[in-house]
């Protein structure tokens, strides 16, 4: 009977159609767009096919700018080239050529899928030839990677003829290929031993021609060359003096070599050949100027249309009509794009100064400069031809610009998120004004009108779509201060641009974005982003003053890396201020202290593990010295195998005192834990949430026994495999495989548990949480995923103390424990099979604690699981007795139960999902989830089911109504009553 | 057990006006006896038609009262009987049973001597019957605490006082992990 019961509260765990988007949203992305082309021909639906930096190819509505449909390759799927085939696919070359995949363009089906074999590690093209070589009515493909070549027919990807030029000479690089003359390619690459060569390959065999070595007297810079209209463009290996090669039909070869100093006046180091396919010219950027350079097919002399100073995007050019191939090109304004206005001009390549589009556009400042344009043109009614580009900015967004308008901008850098935190949104300051209330209430007697007759089931289905769309639209969640629930939140990310945006949990809506000017690359600095963490959360002075998020990057300019810190007010969404150090940042660790203005100390740990404090105050300082002795950390060296724990020593005075060094302390090791190298490799270090809740330290059995859960904060889990298995499944056989899971004391180095489980090897995700692990790994043996768990209990903790000594509190159970007390740990540990490999692996943490737990898991699905921790509780056995199924301890099976109501994601993906953050609300019962991936979700769970308030359903007008009515009914039977009784009086 | 039925029907009316009323329990007891007159040997008198029937009344009212004692013994089996019936797992059952198992005996200590009053006079001996019945309404609290403890409702086990108790903080902090770069 427990266990029918058991699966009807599981399956009650499930969302009804009416509750789906009332609380949770989703939201897709695509990520940093790379390569685009336009489907605008024909009457049906206008589009863009992208690919992006992150893999994904999408087809979007080139209108609004929502997605049609989208795929996802692989990680290490990265994608070259995109091109559209008779115009019902497209098709796509990733993976460094060797996979080529055709896609149908209106739902995004494959329709083929071809593996080539490239050479590795060259740059891969891919051309769309126009003719069709095997007579199948379709234009036939080219990929050339390295030295090989390939023909692929367009219809289904079979391989038409393939030619390896390393055959003929070795070490040959293609670097462009262009169609010479009926059936004859030509193709100009470098060659390591003689420079330039060009060759001639018979366009229907595949067969190689002719292999040509050009005579070039100048070493040449075999990064990038360009071909126009025959001529092979390069820069010699000094950089100065761009070399043309004019190759003629006969096979001639003549070079013409131009100093750039003839067409550049200026300082001319740092040139290098843009990759932009313009057409009759190249591009070249020069210092910070860009140079077009037209080049003249019959002679090789080269003329400069245009200089260009500042940042400049060209597009590549576009064929509008016959002769006119149109450039896009994007200049920031004078003030290097922090204000956001730029000029837009198209101008017609082959004349060059006659513009067919200038304007001046304005996009948001938090999209800083603008990276890539894409241009497409579109056919006015009145018969001339317009421009409309596609843009991606430094934050990268993707916008559709036209007619100096911004159509659509899709906030694509979303899909790259790194980093997340949640802050509270501020305090309401004031009360809603009266006649607001009074505008409302209408609305509000309408809406509760309309719940009362649903839920009395007198509703028509129109006011039931009503009630629907009232719930969906409830402003109440998305009001911009808190609510008494603590569902109202934001949801701070940091993106791969170095963009901070802030989301309303409500409905997911950007509240601010923010491309942190501190994170910004320059010229000669590229910034990464790195984390992002709390700084300031004020509870205290809640009301004036708001929180502060630190954000930690790394900024590289060639030869050093250092740390960069900026911070950001997180309800203005503004730059506080900005700090370059002078360190390379290998650790960030917050410190449980904070100062009187409620800044929490942070401890950052150099490359030669010296320990910064900051903030540089006095005062955090003095702090900092009372807790000094007690303050910890470790360092896991994954290359080395080994963790060495580390105590901070004295502070060091004779440094020098600047604001960016914060206050410098010796460090020493004091203790290291180092694995066999040959046996162990180590692959996946969890430590405890610092901020978990846990609201006690005891577990309390069926029994009525006592367990003392091992509560200390400053212990992780460790596992090891061995190093033949640390990477793919298949690498090693059961015998050679091995996992080895630790619990060690992050302050002695203590190992308080180790586990071996042979046959077992990675990829393994853990969760630490309160006193138990929970890892998934793969058991080579049974070829199954398994999961176990491990929970830690202290033996000694209140010790052989009697009812009566508890019941007086003459116990130190609550006392500071010491890690260097020694523990007596119990564990105790099961193993299960379970169906999915794992993506992302957390817990639900709530308020207090007090509720149960669930474990979510990310499924290779890219869906949320939410699994009962009773699941994985090491006391279940086969047959549990009646006390032990009292306190709920299920029965012991072989793999845990999904059930498809579990998935908190239900209908929805999370694509690409990537990792999970769980944060508490204020309802004990409830945890606030959201997901992220290349899509975003949010939502919320109730492990143990909504027990702290009534459900957003409940109808409140229903109750009153009722009261109201009982009330009535007192009275009237009270009179009557009265009055009876009076008449019986009278009797 | 119901005392107000002993008394006759005065609880069925709501109010009565007795013009010639002159028993002692009358509602005219505010106005003061006349001089010289004793009402206690009236009673004495009045009570006494004859001496056997004397007798006849005061050994039916000590019958009665050893009755009254010994009534919580019937109800210890009734409630023994429901108390095993309701198992020993926690629900509004088992909880209703034992706290009214509990509150029956409670209250009729706190009533022992009003349920006594009746039978109390000069020759009736109310003691004895009074400790029985106590004695008898003790066992009865004692079944509904077995009862309680074995629903595990008494704190009597250690886990009852340590299950709230907060995790204890750590001396140390250490912090740290894979580096960053």
């Amino acid at each position: 009977m427990i266990k029918g019961m058991r699966v009807v509260w599981i399956c009650s765990e499930a969302l009804y159609e009416d509750q789906v988007g009332v609380w949770e949203w989703h939201q897709q992305y695509i990520g940093k767009v790379n390569h685009a082309v336009f489907q605008t021909q024909g009457s049906g639906r206008k589009r863009v096919i992208v690919a992006t930096e992150e893999n994904a190819i999408a087809s979007l509505n080139l209108r609004t700018g929502e997605v049609y449909w989208r795929r996802v390759l692989g990680d290490n799927d990265s994608i070259n080239a995109l091109e559209l085939v008779t115009g019902k696919y497209v098709v796509s070359l990733s993976k460094e050529g060797s996979s080529i995949r055709a896609w149908h363009l209106p739902d995004g089906a494959l329709v083929w899928e071809s593996l080539l074999q490239p050479s590795l590690g060259a740059a891969a093209s891919l051309i769309v030839l126009p003719v069709d070589i095997n007579h199948d009515r379709a234009n036939d493909l080219l990929v050339f990677s390295g030295s090989l070549l390939f023909a692929v027919s367009s219809v289904d990807g079979n391989i038409i003829w393939k030619s390896n030029l390393e055959s003929v000479r070795k070490d040959l690089v293609i670097k462009k290929l262009s169609l010479a003359s009926e059936g004859t390619l030509t193709g100009v690459g470098f060659s390591e031993t003689s420079g330039l060569v060009t060759v001639d390959i018979d366009m229907r065999f595949g067969e190689i021609r002719k292999v040509s070595p050009v005579d070039v007297s100048k070493a040449l810079d075999t990064s990038e060359l360009m071909l126009i209209n025959d001529v092979a463009v390069a820069l010699d290996s000094s950089l100065t003096t761009v070399v043309t090669a004019l190759i003629k039909t006969d096979g001639d070869v003549k070079i013409v070599e131009t100093s750039l100093a003839d067409l550049f006046s200026g300082d001319v180091r740092n040139s290098q050949i843009l990759q932009t396919n313009l057409e009759g010219a190249f591009a070249l950027r020069v210092n910070d100027n860009v140079l077009v350079v037209k080049v003249d097919s019959a002679t090789g002399q080269l003329s400069v249309l245009e200089v260009m100073e500042g940042r400049i995007v060209l597009s590549d050019s576009l064929q509008v009509v016959d002769d006119k191939h149109g450039v896009a090109i994007v200049q920031a304004a004078e003030d290097k794009g922090s204000s956001g206005k730029f000029s837009l001009r198209v101008v017609y390549a082959d004349s060059w100064d006659t513009f067919a589009v200038k304007e001046s556009v304005t996009l948001d400042s938090h999209r800083g400069l603008i990276k890539k344009v894409f241009l497409n043109a579109y056919l006015r009614t009145d018969r001339t031809y317009g421009f409309r580009v596609l843009v991606v900015g430094e934050d990268h967004s993707l916008s559709l610009l036209q007619q100096g308008e911004i159509v659509w901008t899709r906030e694509d850098g979303l899909a790259s998120i790194i980093d997340t935190w949640t802050s509270e949104l501020p305090l309401e300051r004031d009360r809603h004004a009266v006649a607001e209330v009074e505008h409302d209430l209408a609305d509000w007697l309408r809406g509760h009108w309309l719940k009362l007759k649903a839920t009395l089931l007198l509703a028509s289905p129109e006011e039931l779509a009503a009630v629907q769309a009232l719930r969906l639209q409830s402003s109440d969640k998305n009001k911009m201060f808190r609510d008494h629930n603590g569902f109202r939140k934001l949801i701070i990310v940091l993106t791969k641009a170095g963009k901070v945006l802030a989301l309303h949990t409500g409905d997911g809506r950007i509240v601010w974005s923010l491309l942190v000017p501190g994170l910004r690359s320059r010229s000669n600095l590229a910034n990464t982003p790195v984390r992002l963490m709390p700084w300031q959360v004020p509870h205290r002075h809640a009301l004036d003053e708001n929180p502060i998020a630190l954000l930690v990057g790394r900024s590289e300019d060639g030869h050093a890396s250092t740390g960069i810190l900026s911070w950001v007010d997180v309800y203005r969404g503004t730059e506080l201020r900005s700090l370059k150090l002078n360190f390379p940042i290998k650790l960030v660790i917050p410190l449980p202290i904070t100062d009187t203005s409620e800044e929490q100390l942070h401890l950052f740990i150099d490359n030669v593990h010296k320990a910064h404090v900051f903030p540089a105050t006095e005062e955090s300082l003095a702090l900092f010295l009372k807790h000094k002795s007690n303050v910890f950390f470790y360092v896991v060296d994954k290359e080395k195998g080994k963790i060495v724990g580390y105590s901070v020593k004295h502070m060091i005075d004779n440094f020098s005192r600047r604001e960016s060094d914060g206050h410098v302390f010796h460090t020493e090791a004091v203790w290291s834990v180092v694995f066999p190298s040959d046996t162990e490799v180590i692959s996946t270090v969890v430590p405890r949430d610092p901020n978990e809740a846990v609201h006690t330290q005891s577990k309390v059995l069926g029994s009525r026994d006592v367990l003392y859960k091992y509560l200390n904060k400053n212990t992780i889990f460790v596992a090891t495999v061995t190093p033949k298995a640390a990477h793919h499944i298949g690498d090693a056989t059961p015998e050679e495989a091995g996992l080895v899971a630790y619990l060690i004391d992050t302050v002695t180095g203590r190992v308080l548990h180790r586990v071996i489980h042979p046959s077992m090897q990675g990829p393994v995700h853990a969760v630490f949480n309160e006193n138990w692990v929970l890892y998934h790994y793969f058991n080579l043996k049974t070829y199954r995923h398994e999961m176990s768990v491990i929970e830690i209990y202290d033996q000694n903790r209140v010790g052989d103390k009697g009812v009566v000594q508890l019941m007086l509190g003459r116990h130190n159970a609550t006392s500071p424990v010491t890690s260097y007390s020694l523990p007596s740990v119990e564990v105790k540990s099961q193993s299960y099979f379970f169906t999915f490999s794992v993506k992302a692996m957390t817990v639900t943490s709530t308020a207090r604690g007090i509720t149960g737990k669930h474990i979510l898991v990310g499924t290779v699905g890219d869906q949320v699981l939410a699994l009962d921790k009773r699941f994985f509780d090491p006391r279940r056995t086969l047959n549990p007795s009646q006390e032990e199924r009292e306190e709920g301890i299920m029965p012991l099976t072989d793999a845990i139960p999904i059930f498809p109501q579990s998935y908190l994601t239900h209908v929805h993906q999370v694509e690409g999902l990537r990792g999970v953050l769980t944060v508490p609300a204020s309802l004990e019962s409830t945890s606030l989830v959201f997901a992220y991936g290349f899509d975003l979700f949010y939502t919320r769970t109730a492990p143990s089911r909504i027990y702290d308030s009534l459900t957003e359903d409940f109808s409140y007008s229903l109750l009153l109504i009722t009261i109201v009515v009982l009330v009535i009914a007192i009275f009237v039977t009270w009179i009557l009553s009265e009055r009876k009784e009076l008449s019986e009086k009278w009797k | 057990m119901d005392r107000s039925s002993g008394r006759g029907g005065s609880a069925g009316r709501k109010w009565a006006v007795e013009l010639c009323d002159a028993t002692p329990s009358s509602s005219v007891r505010d106005v003061p006896d006349p001089l010289g007159y004793s009402r206690s040997s009236l009673e004495l008198e009045e009570s006494t038609p004859g001496k056997a029937k004397k007798e006849i009344d005061a050994s039916f009212k000590q019958a009665k009262a050893w009755e009254t004692a010994q009534a919580p013994f019937k109800n210890l089996f009734m409630i023994g009987f429901m108390m095993w019936m309701a198992g020993n797992t926690v629900h509004l059952f088992s909880i209703g049973i034992t706290f009214s198992a509990l509150w029956q005996p409670i209250s009729a200590l706190q009533s022992v001597n009003k349920t006594f009053e009746p039978f109390k006079d000069a020759r009736t001996d109310t003691l004895l019957p009074k400790l029985l019945f106590i004695a008898f309404n003790f066992v009865g609290l004692g079944l509904g605490l077995w009862k309680l403890n074995s629903l595990g409702l008494l704190p009597t086990h250690a886990s009852d006082w340590v299950s709230t108790l907060p995790p204890p903080p750590s001396v140390e902090f250490s912090g740290g992990g894979v580096p960053l770069f």
